[in-house]
């Protein structure tokens, strides 16, 4: 018998302390970057909006081991869906998120009741046959949502009736902070509760859940459900804060951008996919500008290095290093 | 939940085609403690995994307190009040043994983690640590007290015994004896310790071949050492 004598702390339990300090952090960022790149705000507000397509992935691949290459499928779901909305009449930015989030649950419910039937690579094929389908059915779709056009002529009125979404962007950067520190905490809370763990036990042996008494399927089904509620609020947002729904926004580029993000903030830790959304795409940003021809490598270069030397993440190198500094 | 009563007629069961329980019948009244003995390879843990619905059922009834589960999945069976708990040790390996109680719970208050604690004091003092950082005995704890936190009324303990030092076996022996005791489970254990079996359980079966070839109190076969040495073999008991 080898036990481990030692009380070492494998798993840090102060997780309530981490999310007041994350969602500080992320607070504090944000807060910094509004008013170090005023100029940038819509552009911070695509950033958060497709970190609330990244935490629901990572929901579903890093929490409970799903491989899936289409969860833009989601995301656009929940785009178009507050974006049709819009243009026939709903201005309450509130009430659009919520059909956003609605429809984004209604796509996981879809998506996940197929992609769950198959494991590893068939898995990974029908989730990319289904972003392929919404993408085909979206662009086919032009009467509604405006095809390869893209949906225009959002109208969205004022926030609680009285902050308008300004040309600048402030009232939806806000907004999408306040938003993203919320749904960051309960998704945390969500992924350490039993359900959670439950989850976290499924994507190391679906065979043992069985055994416990659990149903993998539905347990998924339910992860992939709300991780389809986080995914439409973020296209939802996107919708709200840009007034304009493009294809862009269900494709397979952008449910591969998605994983890439993931795995260079870390997986299973929600804080990880945030951080991975806000590097990466201000890397990109940043890198496309300074060197308009050859940034795609300076990002391939960027990828090489998170997973050789961070294969945690940069998120999970960060808390290694922390865990050694502080005993 | 109070302990339930588990009646099995004319089982047949196995993986995919092959058969590999055959014609079990067996009645286990609430509240008793019976061990399942034979030698290796005769059936012993498929019976307990098709009790949980792992296997492929091929015929037969079994019920829970007069309600029939033979074709209910696991999850319904877990809700029926069976809990199970593997020969494998099924714990979690990169979850802390908190993180692995707390998988277990299942809409289960969170308070019975702390009875899981009581129960086995030696897993609170390793909450923190991975499930790869527990011996054997620990692992086996951790998968018990899961099973436990679930509440069954009929436990289903598949050689927990196996390969632990003599002190964990007393130790979890005696766990299983205070649950037994508590009169809230019943209890159906597979061990291929004839002594610790027979010292555990008011019932015994013997499995030969996928059949049950001989059932009665602990204490006849325990005093008939050739029951024994026919059943399970010579040197068992000591």
């Amino acid at each position: 018998m080898t036990a481990i004598t030692s009380t070492r702390t494998a798993l840090p339990a102060r997780h309530g302390l981490r999310d007041a300090v994350g969602a500080g952090v992320i607070l504090a960022v944000g807060i910094g970057c509004h008013y170090l790149f005023p100029n940038s705000l819509s552009f911070l507000t695509m950033i958060l909006s497709v970190s609330l397509l990244v935490m629901s992935l990572d929901l579903v691949t890093g929490v409970s081991g799903v491989a899936t290459l289409g969860h833009a499928v989601l995301y656009g779901a929940g785009a178009y869906a507050a974006g049709i909305a819009s243009v026939n009449g709903i201005s309450d930015p509130l009430l659009l998120l919520l059909i956003g989030s609605l429809a984004g649950l209604l796509a996981g419910i879809v998506s996940g009741a197929l992609i769950l039937k198959g494991h590893g690579l068939p898995q990974l094929v029908i989730s990319i046959a289904l972003v392929q389908l919404g993408y085909e059915g979206v662009n086919k779709a032009s009467a509604v949502t405006g095809g390869s056009d893209g949906l225009a002529g959002l109208s969205i009125g004022p926030l609680f009736g009285l902050y308008q979404f300004d040309l600048w962007g402030r009232t939806a950067f806000w907004l999408a902070l306040a938003i993203v520190v919320v749904v960051a905490v309960l998704l945390r809370i969500l992924a350490r509760s039993p359900f959670g763990m439950l989850c976290k036990g499924i994507r190391q042996d679906p065979v043992r859940v069985r055994a416990m008494g659990a149903s993998s399927y539905v347990t998924l089904l339910k992860m992939y459900a709300i991780s389809g509620v986080v995914a439409g609020l973020g296209g939802a947002l996107q919708a709200v804060s840009t007034q304009v729904v493009g294809l862009d926004s269900i494709t397979f580029t952008a449910s591969a951008e998605a994983l890439v993000m993931l795995i260079v903030g870390g997986t299973g830790t929600i804080f990880g996919a945030l951080l991975g959304t806000f590097v990466f795409m201000w890397f990109e940003h940043a890198v496309s500008a300074a060197n308009p021809f050859h940034w795609l490598i300076l990002v391939g270069i960027l990828l090489i290095v998170v997973v050789l030397f961070a294969p945690r993440g940069i998120y999970g190198l960060g808390m290694r290093l922390f865990e050694r500094k502080d005993g | 939940m109070p302990a339930g009563t588990l009646r099995v007629s004319g089982l047949n069961a196995g993986y995919g085609r092959t058969v590999i329980v055959e014609e079990v019948d067996l009645l286990v009244p609430a509240g008793q403690r019976l061990s399942i003995i034979g030698r290796n390879g005769m059936g012993k843990t498929t019976l307990l995994a098709t009790l949980m619905g792992l296997t492929t059922h091929h015929s037969g009834t079994i019920e829970i307190d007069g309600a029939s589960i033979e074709k209910a999945s696991a999850t319904r069976r877990a809700a029926a009040g069976l809990g199970y708990v593997p020969q494998t040790r099924d714990v979690f390996k990169t979850l802390t043994v908190e993180e692995n109680l707390v998988s277990g719970l299942k809409g289960h208050p969170k308070s019975n983690i702390e009875r899981a604690y009581e129960m086995f004091p030696r897993l609170k003092e390793r909450r923190r640590n991975l499930g790869w950082q527990l011996s054997g005995g620990e692992q086996q704890m951790l998968a018990t007290a899961r099973a436990l936190l679930g509440e069954p009324s009929i436990l289903l303990l598949d050689e927990p015994l196996e390969g632990l030092a003599p002190v964990i076996c007393q130790e979890l022996t005696a766990a299983f004896g205070e649950l037994a005791a508590s009169g809230k489970m019943t209890i159906i254990l597979v061990e291929q310790h004839v002594k610790n079996a027979l010292a555990f359980a008011d019932e015994v079966l013997v499995m030969e071949r996928g059949r049950i070839v001989w059932s009665g109190p602990s204490r006849v076969i325990a005093e008939d050492t050739s029951l024994i040495d026919k059943y399970v073999g010579v040197s068992s008991l000591h």
